[in-house]
């Protein structure tokens, strides 16, 4: 699959599947368009050459109608959580279920306090979104996301800015989440470590294409200098330390820039 | 005017005439969420009251003054109520609302929609499949499309009771000549202008608002430009609309 964008290519040839069932970690340094590819996995975007399928569709041979019902069998959580700002929590959860169903109203707090109890936030269901902490949002976010019980969820850097017990609970929901719901579950993330705790198995993005794949002790075990560079989190390597420049000593001793 | 301007005013343009199509779509299904939309009259309208209110009254108080003023001269006082009268319906009770209604409703518009942009709500709704036109765009427009000709009526009402309080109590005009020449001059033809007036001034203000807001670029300095050009495309396509709506009516 290509994609690009303002003339670059953010994506040239790349080649991935995701399995049924499994937790699969997309890895890659920033800016390598990690979140662009959670972007043409939900259609947002739109692939430029090649193919995105979900559920053995292809997303560019489908209405905006096909879209819409295929995203009903998918859950996001976003990394801000992106909360709807002017619902307190519970209706944040409630609201798939009231756009999508009929459900008679006790039926529906029965279920969103259920999905609240397994976040472990049951009592924060009339708090507002604002009055929540980063991980706390993060963990409304994910009971949004698995109300309507998806059969896919994407997870957009779900470790990035907790402390670490939050960073344990957002683990353990995963996993959990995963094992008993038998949620496929893609996680887009630079977190190395966190990833290979509950990743099946992950796959390494840089420049464009796939340079890596396996699990985390097979990748762990690679002889690849990318590979190794991004897992143990070298500052040079084949992703330069320095942004391309002129030459240092030309530009400190020569004429002025302007 | 460089090929750059224009091409990008007639890209702005096109953007505004489909983004308004498909809103007008989403409004069918709007309309079936009462709730939704009643929240957002009160949101556009209510909360824009108090600032209606009492610059219809300034305005009114202001006619009063210079209608006064000016009439004496010819020995015609007692014509002040149909000047401030006629004056308010048909061309400043409109005008002015619409203005207003720009920097108070459509900037709180704006700035609402571009910050749901700017935090990924517009876009977990999509992944929701739920789509924001429906239930964050059309809700909020066809709320300002409906709040606008109600704060108008209510822009004249304070208006002329301003008029009424300089011409009548300060100025001593008579009361009964004040409001039987009201009366005798202001046909339906003048309501109904002012009416035809505040709602295509609704809808112009209403989308500009919405339809910037949810193009904002998703950044704090996007969200405050988007702000900053509501406004000022607001009052220009305002006062543009009211010239040829003007010629249209006389």
């Amino acid at each position: 699959m290509h994609y690009g964008v303002g003339g670059r290519e953010v994506f040239s040839g790349l080649d991935l599947q995701v399995r049924r069932g499994r937790i699969t970690g997309i890895m890659g340094p920033s800016g390598t368009g990690k979140t662009t590819l959670l972007r043409l996995i939900t259609a947002q975007i739109s692939a430029d050459r090649g193919r995105v399928a979900v559920f053995g569709r292809d997303l560019a041979e489908l209405s905006r109608g096909e879209i819409y019902a295929l995203r009903r069998r998918m859950g996001m959580l976003f990394q801000n959580g992106a909360l709807l700002t002017d619902m307190s929590v519970f209706e944040n959860v409630a609201f798939p279920v009231r756009e999508h169903t009929d459900l008679p109203e006790p039926l529906i707090e029965k279920l969103v306090l259920t999905k609240l109890q397994a976040v472990g936030l049951r009592g924060a269901a009339d708090l507002m979104p604002e009055e929540l902490s980063g991980g706390m949002a993060r963990r409304v976010a994910l009971a949004r996301a698995i109300v309507m019980d998806p059969e896919v969820l994407l997870y957009d850097e779900p470790f990035v800015g907790l402390d670490p017990i939050s960073l344990g609970v957002i683990l353990r929901l995963i996993k959990h989440m995963n094992a008993a719901l038998g949620i496929t579950s893609i996680i887009v993330s630079h977190d190395v470590q966190e990833l290979a705790t509950i990743a099946d198995e992950s796959y390494l993005i840089s420049g464009g294409r796939i340079v890596a794949s396996g699990t985390p002790d097979e990748l762990r075990a690679s002889s690849s200098p990318a590979v190794r560079q991004f897992m143990t989190g070298s500052a040079d390597g084949p992703v330069p330390f320095q942004y391309p420049a002129p030459d240092y000593a030309t530009q400190l001793f020569g004429a002025p820039r302007r | 005017m460089s090929n750059g301007y224009l091409l990008e005013g007639v890209r702005r343009l096109g953007s505004v005439a489909i983004f308004f199509f498909q809103l007008l779509i989403q409004c069918v299904p709007a309309l079936a969420r009462p709730r939704l939309l009643l929240y957002q009259i009160y949101n556009a309208g209510a909360r824009s009251l108090i600032i209606i209110m009492l610059s219809g009254l300034f305005v009114g108080m202001v006619l009063g003054l210079q209608g006064y003023d000016l009439l004496q001269r010819f020995g015609s006082e007692e014509a002040l109520g149909t000047a401030a009268a006629l004056g308010l319906l048909r061309e400043l009770a409109p005008v002015i609302t619409a203005l207003l209604f720009a920097g108070r409703a459509g900037t709180a518009l704006t700035s609402e929609i571009g910050l749901m942009r700017a935090t990924d709500q517009l876009t977990a709704m999509e992944i929701m499949a739920v789509d924001p036109l429906r239930y964050v765009a059309a809700p909020r427009f066809l709320g300002g499309v409906i709040a606008m000709p109600l704060l108008t009526a209510i822009f004249s009402v304070i208006g002329l009771y301003g008029a009424q309080l300089i011409g009548v109590q300060l100025m001593g005009v008579d009361r009964g000549v004040f409001w039987s020449q009201t009366q005798a001059s202001v046909d339906l033809h003048d309501v109904n202008e002012g009416l035809v007036k505040s709602l295509v001034f609704g809808v112009a203000c209403s989308l500009i608002a919405v339809h910037e807001g949810y193009h904002a670029e998703p950044t704090a300095e996007g969200v405050g430009l988007a702000t900053t050009r509501t406004v000022v495309a607001s009052s220009v396509v305002t006062l543009l609309l009211d010239y040829v709506l003007t010629a249209e009516f006389l």
